[in-house]
């Protein structure tokens, strides 16, 4: 493995009940109430994407699709427009996690990006079909933001799993 | 003889099967909210299980108002109440001189012998935030359907029309502000009583005067009340001042840009107000419900 930008280490398996705090969290975060800030990063988007990287087996699409739907119900938006895009993210997410995976943080971040970016795009399609204003390019900052919080929420996310630094003379690895 | 996979590996249908699943239900939800209304319910549903995590995520706020409030200086309030004092001598003249012009309206009307303008019952309500949307202009306040709040009802502050509610939950409501790109208010230009519907301008704090002819009777800061044919807003309340007029004559309608005279982005106290009764049921309601008008249009003749 000595291909690998960063060492790997063995993580404890991740706890369900750790991954719904997150999501419950970042819906928290999402429902503050901000005033005109469209630049705001979609912190579910990012936490969805990042399960979805690293517990492929444990999150899905069909999660992702009904936090779609809290998130359309709590903000007032379309119903069905978060859930679609969220799907898409899942599916991509999980389609890429081998990948992604292999590379550094800052580099997952910019495969983050994009992931995030299309998920925004998606989102504006189906307003503006369904007759939405533009809201500005500051809309994609979004984006921007919570890629570049990949590598923090990596840190923080996978912090129960990790083990204690205990030196230990006997262990293996 | 076939070989399954051992159900070690069995994950289920492939994740485009999934995708594909998902992404047509969401779809197939998003047309029927956009173009039917039938979600109405399923959101209902969903919106009361994120009611105790929106309240939640209200709480660091109040807080931290809470605790600015506590920390204001003596200097300060001090300072607020020399000048409440003072606005409340102005405005004692003022009152005065309304309470002169009140009769003498009254005294005016019943000479005319004027439908005598009820006085409505409102709510008062309180902004608890400003929608997370960004395709549309809406706020969400803290009454609902349990305190009596109805789709279809005026939202004012106190210089003028806010928004309508657009959408009741049991204990929130959403108001779609007169900015927004979908809603339609009826108005008056005060000045010559023309009639025109105003429309919102989508971005932030601008109102268009659409189909105008070229040559209207329309001038800069000229005030628009509403007119309160339609039966949901009374009529003569403010709600906006025109702003800029660019006539064209390659186009036979003038473009006209009005700015709302309430503060659609400032408030936090609102008055929700109650429905005028006494207006017949509009005629053909249930074609109109079936074709497909815009959201607001049906809101309002749904009353």
């Amino acid at each position: 493995m000595a291909f690998l930008e960063q060492s790997q280490r063995i993580l404890l398996p991740a706890n369900r009940a750790y991954i719904a705090l997150t999501f419950v969290l970042a819906l928290l975060f999402n429902l503050l109430p901000w005033r005109d800030v469209t630049w705001l990063p979609d912190m579910v988007a990012l936490v969805l994407t990042f399960w979805c990287v690293h517990q492929p087996r444990k999150i899905g699409i069909g999660i992702a699709w009904f936090l779609g739907l809290i998130m359309d119900a709590g903000n007032g938006a379309l119903l069905g427009q978060h859930a679609l895009a969220y799907a898409v993210l899942a599916f991509a997410a999980i389609g890429l996690h081998r990948r992604i995976l292999w590379f550094s943080l800052w580099r997952q971040a910019t495969h983050v990006l994009v992931l995030l970016f299309a998920c925004q795009l998606l989102m504006l399609g189906a307003r503006l079909i369904a007759g939405g204003v533009f809201p500005g390019f500051a809309y994609f900052g979004g984006s921007l933001i919570a890629a570049a919080l990949w590598p923090t929420a990596t840190f923080l996310l996978l912090l129960p799993q990790r083990r204690p630094e205990s030196v230990d003379q006997n262990r293996p690895i | 003889m076939d070989y399954q996979p051992p159900p070690f590996f069995n994950r289920g249908p492939a994740p485009l099967v999934r995708l594909v699943f998902f992404a047509s239900l969401a779809v197939l939800v998003m047309v029927l909210d956009a173009r039917f209304r039938y979600a109405e319910s399923l959101r209902q549903v969903v919106a009361l299980l994120v009611y105790p995590l929106q309240r939640t995520a209200l709480v660091p706020v109040e807080l931290l108002s809470a605790a600015a409030e506590f920390f204001t200086t003596q200097v300060a309030l001090k300072r607020e109440n020399d000048e409440l004092k003072t606005r409340r001598l102005q405005d004692a003249n003022e009152l005065l001189i309304l309470e002169a012009l009140r009769a003498e309206n009254k005294q005016l009307r019943r000479l005319l012998d004027a439908r005598e303008r009820l006085s409505v019952d409102s709510t008062l309500a309180e902004i608890l935030y400003q929608g997370r949307d960004p395709f549309s202009r809406k706020v969400v306040i803290d009454k609902g359907g349990h305190q009596g709040i109805q789709a279809g009802q005026a939202v004012i502050d106190d210089i003028g029309v806010i928004g309508q509610v657009t959408r009741v939950h049991p204990l929130l409501s959403e108001v779609t502000l007169i900015t927004d790109k979908e809603q339609r208010t009826p108005v008056q230009v005060v000045r010559n009583g023309l009639r025109a519907v105003i429309f919102g301008g989508g971005d932030r704090g601008t109102l268009d005067l659409s189909y105008m002819a070229a040559n209207a009777d329309v001038q800069a800061d000229d005030v628009l009340v509403t007119s309160g044919i339609d039966g949901t807003y009374p009529a003569g309340l403010p709600v906006a001042k025109v702003s800029r007029i660019e006539r064209d004559a390659a186009y036979s309608f003038a473009r006209i840009t009005c700015i709302p005279t309430a503060g659609t982005d400032q408030h936090r106290q609102v008055l929700v107000l109650s429905q005028e009764a006494g207006l017949p049921a509009p005629s053909g309601e249930a074609e109109s419900r079936a074709s497909g008008l815009p959201k607001q249009k049906r809101a309002r003749k749904r009353e």
